[in-house]
């Protein structure tokens, strides 16, 4: 039940509710809970909430360790058969 | 970045596992983790992620699905909601899986069969639109959930103060996460050797709320978000703990997770509710996990409304073995009623009824976890 659904603003309107883009469909989501959102902001979105930004650069980082297991991985392959 | 594929690649999940089971090599005897939110647990088993850790990886569910925690009475009081109102036959609004929770003498399915306004609602602003719509009518929301979704309704809770409503209520049957760590960390059953963390509980409370128990108790917390990849390495980093014999609370959901949490939501949270001491399906009773309404916004609490402390209650289903599930202690198959008399068309307990339950998906997708 705790599932958050990551997506991008649209538009947010004078009554801060934000239009939310899931990758083609979009959906209507309250900006209430989180500060100074605006418009192209990564979101996650709970319950017809957004409940907070998603960090580019943080992902970025979660990114770079993944490549850097599948590297060690690849460089004990090739000791192997090697 | 769209915050999602790239969470997903096959390439990096074999790196990952491969890495698990060089880690997991090195631990001696078992490892026990418990991931204590049901979404992971969905996860986990639709990923397939069971089958691919070595044998002395053991990955148990928690009490982390909001709907399989309600405590009996609290289901039996909900039941009880279309019944009162003098004839104002209240709509109760709710998320999807509690329809189908058995209570003691009904349920809210069976309820809605005998005509009972029963709508299920993709969000609590829902109900709050209800409200508006229908003045003459009672518009109930049953208030389940964690700290990802309470604060949501805290802020329908402040909305429908600002607009005066009178005919909207919320049945206060939340959890807060924290002390039922603790209290399994304090039973005799708390044999685990590291949490994984909600990823979306985490966003409102913060890394930093789990410090004092990775401290107290010696356990190492790793946050991790949903994506299969997200939660291979959630598991990989608890593994490295664990090898190199440290507990600390470390945040594999970075995008998502700081250290301070959502202050604004979990502000809002605390200006309409307060911590009061909660029963749990499972847990039992445990000091400050629950909320009740504040002073001020105490004629939303449906349980004063409705008069329902006067529900004569009833207790778990005979044999049902949910209260053992939640504390990690039983496996789903396990449970004598598993299969047979308990099944998701016909559910005797909680966890086989929501979709988050571990019953739920241990029957979905067997005992391999594909
Ligand atoms: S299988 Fe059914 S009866 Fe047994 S613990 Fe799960 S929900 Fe309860």
């Amino acid at each position: 039940m705790c599932i958050a659904v990551p997506g991008r603003i649209v538009e947010i309107d004078d009554i801060n509710m934000a239009t939310v883009d899931f990758g083609g469909t979009t959906r209507v989501a309250s900006a209430d809970l989180v500060p100074g959102l605006s418009v192209g902001d990564y979101v996650l979105v709970h319950a017809g909430f957004i409940i907070n930004r998603l960090d580019e650069e943080e992902a970025q980082e979660t990114l770079k360790l993944f490549d850097q297991y599948l590297g060690l991985l690849e460089e004990e392959d090739d000791e192997i058969s090697g | 970045m769209k915050y999602l594929d790239e969470f997903r690649d096959p390439g990096a999940a074999g790196a990952l596992v491969a890495r698990i089971r060089r880690t997991a090599a090195r631990i001696q005897g078992e490892a026990k983790i418990m991931e204590i939110c049901g979404s992971h647990t969905v996860a986990i088993f639709r990923s397939g992620i069971k089958s691919l850790l070595p044998g002395n990886v053991i990955l148990v569910s928690g009490p982390g699905c909001p709907v399989c925690v309600t405590a009996m009475p609290d289901m039996d009081r909900m039941i009880a909601i279309p019944g009162k109102g003098e004839g104002r036959n209240p709509i109760v609004a709710t998320f999807g899986d509690m329809v189908r929770v058995p209570g003691s003498f009904s349920s809210l399915e069976r309820q809605k069969a005998e005509g009972a306004d029963i709508r299920v609602a993709a969000s609590p602003l829902d109900s709050l639109q209800w409200a508006r719509e229908n003045p003459e009518r009672e518009v109930v929301f049953l208030g389940v959930g964690f700290e990802t979704t309470s604060p949501t309704i805290a802020a329908v809770v402040r909305k429908a103060a600002e607009l005066a409503l009178k005919n909207f209520s919320v049945y206060p049957a939340f959890k807060l996460l924290p002390p039922a760590l603790e209290a399994l960390l304090d039973s005799p059953d708390g044999a685990l050797d590291g949490f994984l963390c909600p990823g979306h509980v985490s966003v409102m409370l913060g890394s930093d709320a789990y410090a004092p128990y990775a401290e107290k108790y010696g356990r190492p917390c790793v946050i991790s978000g949903f994506e299969s990849l997200d939660i291979l390495l959630g598991i990989s980093m608890l593994l490295d703990q664990l090898a190199d014999k440290k507990h600390e609370v470390v945040n594999a959901y970075g995008r998502a997770v700081d250290r301070g949490g959502n202050r604004k939501a979990m502000e809002l949270l605390l200006t309409v509710f307060e911590p009061a001491d909660a029963l749990w399906r499972g847990l039992g009773e445990i000091p400050r996990s629950g909320l009740l309404f504040r002073e001020g916004y105490r004629q939303f609490d449906a349980i004063e409304r409705f008069g329902l402390e006067e529900v004569t209650t009833g207790t778990d289903p005979e044999g049902c073995g949910c209260a053992s599930v939640l504390r990690g202690v039983l496996s789903p198959p396990d449970c004598p009623l598993f299969d047979n008399v308990c099944t998701p068309e016909n559910p005797v307990g909680s966890c086989m009824v929501s979709s988050e339950g571990s019953c739920a998906a241990w029957h979905k997708y067997g005992r391999t976890g594909i």
